[in-house]
């Protein structure tokens, strides 16, 4: 291991540690918001949309993201939209975490308890009093576990975007053992930028879950 | 007793090809408690429920302050504000406090001033004992509070019906008499017409002005009170009250 290798590396790294942590605040940013409008056109059966919306959580998450990558960069162009790659990146990550998304905020509205919304429904409550009420302020809380891996999940594939040639972690560790040939010390690096995001972001994910579910449901 | 609140004429209800209410008819006038009484799976708290459109009925029709009852959800939201259910598990809104719990309703749903509806929810909240716990959430009070305000909660929509099922039936047994006080009081001073679900036979004895004893989805009594627990007139019912050790 030499040590001098990784210090004149790490200006390199830097930049594509910027890089994956821009493209995952961008690309779960739109997966929350996908996700969520996603899953209250299905929860409350809206028609047509909530059919189409049931589609695309089945394709987005039985196709794999490489594959997707694959399609927006190299297939779009043929049919007249060409995008640059971090743009492809982001919209991968938003159209396959949309649907991670999704069924999350799914899993924790069906988990508001059936007697909630019976009361709400008994004191004069429409459809949208409800999930404003009663589904939204209960579900939101229950889903942030669900939301929480996502978040882990997505950030660890950004890795992928090294395929469509974005200068992210995993991209800039490649390109450098290509150039270098110093794996042990290049790898080394990338596990650890990789650990210096995801460590405290779980503890803190963590935390959060907490105290969400303190605050809404005291235990 | 004069006015009638609530007819119900020959309402059947099905789950699928099974039906579980028959041909049940009666009618409630306003101040009128009426007690629904009879063993498990008799079909009371479903009745209940078809009563504010929580259950759908197959056949039969309803009508309310002589106003035939149009069964579609549109309808029974207006409805359901005349009224009010108590449930077994009260079900308070966990995140919101107890006078949140409380104005929720009357405020957004009903538009009423909100002032105007916290100084009512206050003084609600005076009368059943619990003006200390109005910034509480529901997760600091027992079961017997949460019922209390549960009770409360349905009250401030100014319902002309109160439904209550089976509203003692997962509380400790000391819990029990503080809820069932505030339902007699509530007969007793503001006169409310309601309809009630429960296993105490006691405090059926003592609130009912009528008793529909169901078995197997059918009234088979439409007795007065003080009748019912003296002198039933079926032998079923009498069954039923020597097995509550009445």
């Amino acid at each position: 291991m030499d040590w001098a290798v990784i210090q004149q590396s790490l200006p390199e790294f830097a930049k594509g540690f910027q890089l994956t942590l821009w493209l995952s605040a961008s690309g779960i940013a739109g997966a929350l918001v996908v996700g969520v409008v996603v899953s209250l056109l299905r929860y409350f059966q809206v028609p047509v949309l909530g059919r189409l919306s049931g589609a695309y959580v089945e394709v987005a998450r039985n196709t794999p993201l490489l594959i997707q990558l694959f399609f927006l960069y190299y297939a779009f162009p043929v049919l007249g939209l060409k995008f640059s790659a971090a743009t492809c990146g982001i919209i991968g990550l938003v159209f396959l975490g949309g649907a991670y998304m999704a069924e999350g905020f799914t899993g924790g509205f069906n988990g508001v308890s059936q007697t909630q919304v019976e009361s709400g429904r008994a004191l004069g409550m429409n459809q949208w009093q409800l999930a404003r009420y009663v589904v939204l302020p209960q579900g939101l809380a229950l889903s942030v576990p669900a939301l929480a891996a996502n978040v882990i999940f997505l950030i660890k594939e950004t890795s992928i975007f090294s395929v469509i040639a974005i200068p992210e972690l995993t991209n800039t560790a490649l390109d450098l053992i290509g150039l270098y040939y110093r794996s042990n010390e290049y790898l080394l690096v990338l596990v650890v930028a990789y650990a210096i995001i995801l460590i405290p972001l779980s503890l803190l994910l963590t935390w959060l879950e907490r105290r969400v579910r303190y605050a809404t449901f005291g235990d | 007793m004069e006015t009638e609140i609530l007819k119900v004429t020959h309402l059947n209800k099905f789950y699928g090809a099974r039906q579980v209410l028959f041909d049940v008819n009666f009618t409630l006038h306003q101040g009128e408690v009426l007690t629904l009484l009879g063993p498990s799976g008799s079909g009371k708290s479903t009745l209940l429920r078809t009563l504010n459109g929580l259950e759908a009925f197959q056949a039969g029709t309803l009508t309310f302050n002589g106003q035939p009852v149009v069964a579609d959800e549109a309808h029974w939201q207006k409805l359901r504000q005349k009224i009010g259910m108590v449930f077994q598990s009260y079900d308070l809104f966990p995140n919101l406090t107890v006078l949140e719990n409380i104005t929720l309703a009357p405020v957004k749903i009903q538009g009423r001033s909100a002032a105007t509806v916290q100084a009512e929810a206050l003084a609600l909240l005076e009368r059943v004992g619990l003006s200390a716990y109005a910034k509480a959430y529901p997760r600091e009070l027992s079961g017997g509070q949460k019922q209390r305000i549960a009770i409360v909660r349905a009250l401030a929509l100014h319902p002309e019906l109160m439904l209550f099922d089976e509203v003692t039936a997962s509380l400790d047994p000391e819990m029990v008499r503080g809820v069932l006080e505030i339902i007699k009081q509530l007969s007793q001073e503001a006169a409310m017409t309601m309809i009630i679900v429960t296993h105490e036979m006691n405090f059926a004895a003592q609130i009912a002005d009528r008793v529909l004893f169901l078995a197997d989805g059918k009234i088979v009594e439409d007795t007065p009170g003080q009748q019912f627990f003296a002198q039933p007139q079926t032998q079923r019912a009498q069954e039923f009250l020597d097995s509550m050790d009445f």
